[in-house]
């Protein structure tokens, strides 16, 4: 029994030895072994989008807020300008970002 | 096989370390490669930890007594089911199911996030190192694979555990308890990686909701376990280990609403860490309290070496939590901020206060005895009024946030809007009120505030699904059942979270009828004597006695009849059992459905020699089986929850999806 648990045993260390040496021997010699990472300005997008996500959601809720009567038509108004302006700021200025890297990296195809 | 099982763990314990180690180098040094290997390491020690796990199931379903573990907590006469369970019956099988459970949970959370690299990459050393300690616990210090020579029968299982609950309520628990590790590894990785956007959580936002869902659901059941096997009359003893379970959730309770701002307004990010890191914390203390020894429960496993360990984890836990964030306040510092104090946010907030107080004074009432041990040597325990007292004082103020919160507006409310939408809860809580009042109800008066604001909770629920689908029916047309339909699938997180709000309110509505109205009485009762309890008359018949496989059961024959009727016939009695030397209490319930409570009853004293008293002891507890009815619906709002949203998952995808933030 101590000779079939420990040949058990070596057979699963062999397998999981494989599995975890398999991303060196899938590529043993890969064009680039670095971690993609976000930028600065990745991050700045990032940000901008949750920001967009955040007003937009926000405006979709004061609308629902407003119709259930949760929010008077007082409140709406005075809260519904801010938040379309926001959402308006954060969609020209992602739109901005998106121009600046058209700008930058020139489309294959003639 | 126990070789088979101690070379198992032993090689879970090589890959988790490697994990660690080449997870933070490749995620620090920035090397795919190496960031790949460490989360094949983490899978391949799920792996490696179930066949470890199976051969411990199989050693309990063969008898083989040769493992000391087996012979230790199980025996011949054992059913099949308890013997498997008997896995989380002891020390080292329970440790062995917390890590089978852990890295499952990890290699799922890194396979499922296997695209976001940037931030499972730094969860990974995070996961690995949480395993690390426990697969070392069962390596080196209490390890379920010892064998010695085999007894010809085991030591059996201890007798309030063959219950079929003990199938289910321990490994929900700890489906629970592991499961605030992924929240807790994902928030650490993004401050690692210097992230603070909301990635970790939109990753861990289900993870949290289904890892609190088994821990509610877990502390159910075992408070049903305890009501109907344990025999005292109560399903909730504030017993060291309840609580341990309880702080945990209640932490991750308040996580759970404090992140929906974070969400929506973008602030709380340093609140947010803290609830996280506290929730996953507590729920290794908790694991402390059970296996320490330190403190005497009936959960508790025996005094054992695993104390220190356990302490020592936690404050490197502590430590590293607290020095994480502290070292990214920086980044986790918002601009925004709170525009009113009457919003929805701020009822949020109110109710993160209430959550977190509840939490801290519980840890305070549980670390208490423990520490006037250690520093005056004397034994102190902290009894029941102390909890009762801060469970009126901050649990009260919680069910009725839990129906003003829903009428607030985020951002701010006027005055107007709020009497507008507050009006009909109101009126629901003052006439339910003053109708309890004349009924008789405000001989207590936490019974009485729970019933009013329980009514006030009710109405705003109510009033949030009518006025939603009533909008939605005006927007897209169609019957109510469509539209009511529409509204919970375009909002599965806020319509399932009101459904969980309504179990919270019968779960509420249920301990107040069954702790405050209850009725108790205890008497002696020769045969053929009765007793009125509440509009109930118990009469004692006659005491049987037969014998059953492994034990000798004593029975009392007691008739129940309301208004000259008769109701149902109670068989409350002892059992002993010889082999083990312990007796027990059988308590005898009926389910009353006029009240939805129970007339629950316990032969205190059987008669025995000369004497043919029975002392018996009845407890009518009205509206207690909404307790348990809450775990339903408890689960059904939890589900509705989690339920993945199309659209927002496409929204999301977008968001995150590299082409959209790759410059």
């Amino acid at each position: 029994m101590t000779t079939v648990a420990l040949a058990l045993a070596a057979v699963l260390a062999v397998l999981a030895v494989a599995f975890v040496a398999r991303p060196f021997l899938k590529e043993p010699d890969p064009v680039s072994d670095r971690l993609d990472e976000l930028s600065d300005l990745e991050r700045r997008r990032l940000e901008l989008s949750e920001e967009r996500d955040r007003a937009l959601a926000a405006l979709k809720e004061l609308e629902f807020d407003h119709r259930t009567g949760k929010v008077s038509d007082d409140d709406y108004r005075e809260l519904v300008g801010p938040l379309r302006r926001r959402a308006a700021e954060t969609l020209r200025a992602l739109e901005l970002r998106a121009g600046a890297r058209h700008e930058r990296i020139p489309s294959n195809n003639p | 096989m126990a070789e088979l099982g101690r070379a198992a763990l032993l090689l879970s314990f090589g890959l988790v370390l490697y994990a660690l180690v080449a997870g933070a180098l490749a995620a620090w040094q920035r090397r795919r490669r190496l960031a790949l290997s460490a989360q094949n390491a983490l899978i391949a020690a799920f792996a490696s930890t179930a066949v470890a796990a199976v051969v411990l199931w199989i050693a309990l379903a063969r008898h083989d007594f040769s493992f000391t573990y087996v012979a230790d907590h199980t025996s011949r006469t054992l059913p099949l089911g308890y013997r498997l369970a008997g896995l989380w019956s002891g020390q080292e099988g329970s440790l062995l199911l917390w890590l089978l459970i852990l890295t499952g949970y990890a290699a799922l959370a890194v396979w499922l996030n296997r695209r976001t690299r940037d931030l499972v990459v730094w969860a990974v050393p995070v996961l690995a190192g949480v395993s690390t300690f426990f697969v070392f616990m069962l390596c080196f210090v209490s390890s379920p694979f010892k064998t010695a020579p085999a007894p010809a029968d085991g030591a059996g299982m201890a007798r309030p555990l063959q219950n079929p609950y003990m199938l289910a309520h321990p490994p929900l628990l700890y489906l629970g308890y592991v499961g605030l590790t992924i929240p807790f590894a994902f928030a650490m990785g993004a401050l690692l990686s210097g992230r603070t956007d909301e990635r970790w959580i939109v990753v861990t936002r289900r993870w949290t909701l289904a890892a609190w869902t088994f821990l509610g659901v877990g502390q159910l059941l075992g408070s049903h376990w305890a009501y109907v096997e344990i025999g005292w009359g109560g399903y909730y003893a504030w017993d060291p280990v309840e609580n341990a379970a309880l702080m945990p959730w209640l932490a991750a309770t308040a996580f759970l609403h404090s992140v929906m701002i974070q969400e929506k307004r973008g602030m709380l990010k340093i609140w947010n860490m803290v609830l996280v890191a506290l929730a996953f914390c507590l729920s290794i203390f908790g694991t402390f309290l059970t296996r320490s020894g330190v403190i005497n429960s009936i959960h508790s496993f025996s005094q054992s070496p695993l104390g220190g360990w356990f302490l020592g984890f936690i404050v490197i836990c502590v430590v590293f939590s607290v020095g994480l964030i502290y070292l990214r306040l920086p980044l986790l510092r918002t601009k925004t901020k709170l525009e009113s104090l009457v919003s929805r946010e701020a009822t949020f907030l109110y109710n993160n206060l209430l959550l977190v107080a509840l939490c801290l004074t519980i840890l305070w009432g549980v670390v208490y005895p423990l520490v006037t041990q250690a520093v005056t040597g004397e034994t102190r325990s902290v009894s029941k009024p102390y909890y009762n007292f801060f469970l009126h004082s901050f649990g009260l103020p919680l069910l009725l946030l839990m129906g003003i919160g829903p009428l607030v507006a985020w951002r701010r409310a006027s005055l107007r809007a709020l009497g507008k939408t507050f009006i009909v809860p109101a009126v629901a809580a003052i006439v339910t009120g003053v109708t309890l009042i004349a009924l008789g109800f405000g001989s207590s008066t936490p019974g009485l505030l729970a019933y009013t604001f329980g009514a006030f909770v009710a109405a705003s629920i109510a009033l949030e699904f009518v006025r939603g689908t009533r909008a939605r029916r005006a927007l897209s047309g169609g019957s109510w059942f469509a539209a009511l339909g529409e509204l919970v699938a375009r909002n599965r997180r806020r319509y399932g979270g009101y459904v969980v709000h309504a179990s919270i309110l019968m779960l509420a509505i249920g301990i107040a009828g069954s702790s405050a109205y209850q009725t108790v009485r205890e008497r002696g009762l020769h045969p053929g004597q009765s007793m009125e309890v509440a509009g109930y008359t118990l009469t004692y018949l006659r005491t049987e006695q037969r014998q059953e496989a492994n034990a000798l059961a004593v029975r009392s024959v007691v008739n129940v009849s309301r208004g000259g009727s008769h109701v149902t016939t109670l068989y409350p009695g002892k059992n002993s059992y010889p082999v083990e030397g312990d007796v027990s209490n059988e308590v005898s319930i009926y389910h009353d459905p006029r009240n939805i409570g129970d007339l629950f009853t316990i032969a205190d004293q059987l008669p025995s020699g000369k004497s043919n008293v029975l002392f018996l002891k009845v407890l009518v507890k009205p509206l207690v089986n909404l307790i348990w009815a809450a775990g339903f619906l408890f689960v059904f709002g939890a589900l509705i929850a989690m339920w993945p949203d199309a659209v927002e998952q496409r929204r999301l995808a977008e968001r995150y999806a590299p082409g959209a933030v790759a410059a």
